[in-house]
């Protein structure tokens, strides 16, 4: 794999993250990772949508139109929500209940089409997958972290097992029930936008 | 008439669609900050909600779901056990999208000048995900058509009201002194989670 296209897919993890950075896609990150369990089915979710509308938009690129383009991008990406959606209500249905109305503002998850406009219309069909790819395991890596610490802390679980012995069942954690609320979503991302900017500097905003 | 009053003041308050559900959160954050923006964003948001929600009640109920097709006099088929409700996501956004041009070109010919006040938001409001989160709520809660009227425009006003909050604390914001990794986005998260503590107080409203 040349060097370039190994920037193209593992860029977006830190150094330019869809989440962090390019400020697209928070809707979702935000809403579903009370749980491990939702958040893995969402970022799965969305890597199919985004990795596929990315090849989609970039191999139909020289056959639409400037002016209906938007228009063309929307129906590839919620062709593919819907055959997402039918999956999910299918094989993993209680899920899909929790998730609600998550599934289908993939359509409207700013990343899918931010991509499809910015990547896939001008580039050929390999590099867009990659691209694809790497932005969404950049969404993933948020989404999962994101996760994590909200169900560990909020209710001593993962993935609904227990490790942390709650006060009312008897054990010692008392559970942090901000995490568990919408506030502590914000709270989270901003420390994690904090930390990574303290790793990488050049990604400081300027005053 | 009480119904609908509560309907509506639940829609605006307890449950605000950028600050309970997160929905809209990208352009909520990158058009905060300024207040001139941020009203004509929320002007712009209200309308296109008030306009697509009972649009796309009548779209579900009249063509989608299941049994809604009995009025198309076809000879041989039963109508009643037709079920398109998975076509749901295409024509909502394609709703959605047709409006917004529709706003764009009325407003433009009519209104001069708040189109050029609105500018590039206008179009960007098809992608907004509070527009077609609140047309999925109203599938999911079976609003009748003037609920759905009510709750559209009720959540677009929540939008607005708190996207006008929001920019007028970073205008204030900028004379506090921020620490470097924490400037730009990752505060204006913290921000939206202490607003978000703040609405969370509405929630104990019994309506």
């Amino acid at each position: 794999m040349s060097r370039k296209r190994r920037d193209i897919l593992l860029n977006p993890l830190f150094n330019n993250n869809p989440i962090a950075f390019q400020v697209l896609g928070i809707c979702s990150a935000l809403a579903v990772t009370t749980k491990m369990e939702t958040a893995l089915v969402m970022a799965v979710a969305l890597t199919v949508v985004l990795s596929l509308s990315n090849l989609v938009v970039s191999l139909l690129r020289h056959y639409v139109p400037t002016n209906v383009r938007i228009i063309f991008q929307l129906a590839v990406i919620a062709s593919l929500v819907i055959i997402t959606d039918q999956v999910l209500k299918a094989y993993l249905y209680a899920i899909s209940k929790q998730l609600t109305v998550f599934v289908g503002l993939i359509i409207t998850n700013c990343i899918v089409m931010g991509r499809a406009e910015a990547f896939a219309m001008q580039n050929g069909p390999a590099d867009s997958l990659l691209d694809g790819i790497g932005n969404a395991l950049g969404y993933d890596a948020v989404l999962l972290a994101t996760a994590f610490f909200r169900e560990l802390l909020g209710s001593g679980t993962l993935f609904g097992v227990p490790l942390l012995t709650k006060v009312t069942d008897g054990g010692w954690y008392y559970p942090n029930g901000l995490m568990v609320l919408s506030p502590g979503a914000f709270f989270f991302i901003g420390l994690l936008i904090w930390a990574l900017r303290t790793w990488k500097p050049e990604q400081v905003e300027e005053e | 008439m009480e119904h609908y009053l509560a309907l509506f003041i639940k829609a605006v308050f307890v449950e605000n669609m950028a600050l309970a559900f997160f929905l809209g959160m990208c352009s909520f954050l990158a058009c905060s900050k300024r207040v001139t923006t941020a009203f004509g964003l929320g002007l712009a948001v209200v309308f296109v909600l008030a306009v697509t929600c009972p649009m796309n009640q009548l779209i579900y109920n009249h063509l989608l779901r299941e049994g809604a097709l009995t009025w198309l006099p076809v000879v041989g088929a039963r109508m009643e056990s037709v079920d398109l409700s998975f076509l749901g996501f295409i024509s909502y956004i394609g709703t959605i999208a047709a409006i917004v041009q529709i706003v764009e070109m009325i407003i433009d010919r009519f209104v001069p000048a708040l189109y050029g006040a609105l500018g590039v938001f206008l179009p960007l409001i098809a992608v907004n995900c509070a527009i077609l989160g609140a047309s999925l709520f109203m599938v999911e809660r079976d609003y009748t058509f003037a609920e759905s009227a009510v709750f559209g425009f009720g959540s677009g006003l929540g939008f607005a009201l708190a996207i006008v909050a929001l920019a007028a604390i970073r205008e204030r914001m900028r004379y506090s002194n921020v620490p470097a990794g924490l400037r730009g986005l990752a505060i204006t998260f913290i921000v939206t989670g202490l607003m978000a503590i703040g609405f969370m107080a509405f929630s104990g409203i019994q309506l």
